[in-house]
């Protein structure tokens, strides 16, 4: 196992450094510098140029990079423009409201996903399976910015029940919490289903069930064990689906989090505030994967062993 | 009924089930007829009905649908707070979707499976270099790196389609590469390559079509994958410029108007979802057929 967690650390960081690179590119590629964006049309030549020595973006562009690649590392992207202060302290700033939301949209995915799943994958071709099939795709299908709406009209504008945006307390998270779930939970349902389906085929349940355990006891104790982790691995690889969805949801919520700081900063051209978001976004994926890698380690022990399946 | 007919039954019992499974057939069939639907509307719809952006009559705003607008017509899904008609910007909005999601999809196809088939098929460095782009590339969270170009770069058509593609094209990618991998040792392939086909060639003539069927039904997926990222796109405002009609901005647009015209918002995310269920289905269905063949 340490061999492998060393080899995959080291890939994790080369990773990082692509993402914190690209982040670079694309912002240099963009027409029109921090100075020029900042100052606006009606600036002069003079002032353009100044505030680019001040920014040193008048510098050889691989200078820049090497000054960027070495603030990234201690986490300094520079000020953002708009709020006079240091991106990444603005951005740590709104971070634990995103953790939050991101969390609980998770474990309100999982229980849903987990239930759905099982329900679908113990008797597949059944009508259970046919129902739960079409109610994920339905959920999988239907956009979060739109379902977020939607919601917004049924609770907070038709029953009254909830508020329809800002954050903050309990009432406020539950809208955007539910919103960024819906497709996450049908995604795990559907990967449920099939494991679960396919773990029901193998021989050891046919034992289980043949030696007279109910089939309570061959799903809690055989079945859903084993078919747990697919569902770690795949749920993992889809946490970067999840914090995109994340940023779309903040913005129809007005939730403060890192992802509507992103948003806004993007349309302002708050490049500080873009290059930091975006690569702590990169970073929670990554390690998120690291994260789920090492669980699924822990839950199966041909991978601890390091034998491929 | 025969003799002949009924040992027939007796020994196959077919006629039973074909009868559900044609029932079953036909209902299986009609998410991709709506499919055509939206495609057919989106092609030739805007033909027949006129809708422009800048139009709309400030005395026929926010009116509900099925209302009589003040030119003596009907608003089927009523209008917007301009006055504008939400029918026509439905239309409209298709064809933008329809549009974006096909030229996305041919772009990153051709780029994913190029890739792909050229990274499974020689390995070595190559494919480990296209990995590690991969890994990069997915460590951005889904929609992320498609805001970050849309809103910084000038909005343009391209500009959506490129925000859209680059990440649209690791699953082409992923799917090519491991079937090129294992196409790579069968028989034909080590035959051809030891009578000496160039490289190309194989590639083109003994590998590209196994990967075809598969292929088409991931280009499916990822046609509804990318009609909703460019919703959502032109709902954070950073899609297609605002004198273009899309179902995102529509929405966005309807949201300010939520508590007074719910249609608004609510229609063209109604026509977004059915299409993109439709897609979704038939994707499935495809999935299914090519697995089956495999």
């Amino acid at each position: 196992m340490l061999p492998q967690l060393v080899r995959r650390l080291g890939l994790m960081l080369f990773t990082v450094w692509g993402a914190v690179s690209l982040t670079f590119v694309i912002l240099r590629l963009a027409p029109g510098d921090q100075a020029t964006v900042q100052l606006g049309p009606e600036a002069t030549a003079a002032d353009v140029a100044a505030l680019r020595t001040e920014l040193g973006l008048d510098r050889p562009m691989f200078t820049q990079y090497l000054d960027y690649l070495g603030g990234a590392m201690t986490g300094d992207f520079g000020e953002s423009y708009r709020f006079r202060d240091s991106a990444m302290t603005i951005i740590l700033d709104r971070f634990p409201a995103t953790v939050v939301l991101a969390l609980t949209a998770t474990a309100l995915a999982l229980t849903v996903g987990l239930i759905l799943g099982i329900l679908a994958g113990r008797s597949p071709g059944r009508l259970a399976d046919r129902v739960i099939s079409g109610i994920t795709l339905v959920m999988q299908a239907i956009p979060p910015f739109w379902s977020g709406i939607m919601l917004i009209l049924l609770m907070a504008l038709t029953l009254r029940l909830l508020p329809s945006a800002g954050s903050g307390d309990l009432e406020h998270l539950v809208l955007p919490a539910v919103t960024l779930a819906i497709p996450f939970a049908a995604l795990i349902a559907r990967i449920t289903r099939s494991s679960v389906a396919e773990v029901t085929a193998e021989p050891y349940i046919q034992t289980a069930r043949s030696k007279g355990l109910s089939e309570r006891a061959v799903l809690s104790r055989h079945a859903i064990r084993n078919s747990v982790i697919p569902v770690v691995t795949m749920v993992s690889l889809h946490i970067g689906t999840l914090m995109g969805g994340a940023v779309i949801v903040e913005q129809v919520f007005a939730w403060e989090g890192v992802g509507s700081l992103l948003v806004s900063a993007v349309g302002n051209r708050d490049y500080a505030i873009v290059q930091g978001a975006t690569v702590l976004f990169a970073i929670v994926v990554v390690t998120m994967n690291l994260l789920a890698d090492v669980l699924n380690a822990r839950l199966d022990p041909r991978i601890r062993a390091g034998v491929t399946s | 009924m025969t003799a002949m007919g009924l040992v027939h039954d007796a020994t196959v019992p077919v006629p039973v089930r074909t009868g559900r499974s044609r029932v079953r057939r036909v209902v299986g069939a009609i998410p991709i007829g709506i499919f055509g639907l939206y495609v057919v509307a989106a092609v030739l719809g805007p033909l027949f009905v006129d809708y422009s952006p800048v139009g709309g009559d400030l005395a026929d705003r926010l009116l509900a649908p099925g209302s009589v607008t003040s030119d003596g017509g009907t608003a089927v899904f009523g209008t917007d707070a301009l006055g504008r008609d939400l029918f026509g910007q439905v239309l409209y909005g298709a064809r933008t979707s329809v549009l974006i999601g096909t030229l996305v999809v041919l772009f990153s196809g051709l780029v994913g499976i190029t890739v792909g088939t050229v990274a499974g098929y020689r390995g070595g460095t190559t494919d480990l270099l296209a990995s590690r782009v991969i890994d990069v590339l997915l460590a951005f969270p889904g929609i992320l790196l498609a805001i970050v170009i849309a809103g910084v770069f000038d909005r343009s058509l391209a500009i959506v389609v490129i925000a859209l593609s680059v990440t649209n094209w690791i699953g082409f990618a992923r799917l090519s590469r491991s079937m090129a991998m294992t196409l790579r040792e069968r028989d034909w392939v080590k035959s051809a390559t030891v009578m000496g086909v160039r490289r190309g060639r194989i590639i083109a003539r003994h590998i590209l079509p196994f990967i075809a069927g598969p292929t088409l039904a991931l280009a499916t997926i990822e046609f509804a994958g990318a009609i909703l990222a460019e919703a959502a796109l032109s709902f954070l405002g950073l899609g297609l410029p605002s004198a273009s009609v899309s179902w995102g901005q529509t929405i966005a647009s309807g949201k300010e108007y939520l508590a007074s015209a719910w249609w608004i918002a609510a229609i063209p995310g109604t026509a977004l979802a059915v299409l993109v269920i439709c897609v979704g289905f038939t994707g499935d269905r495809l999935t299914r057929h090519f697995g089956r063949q495999q």
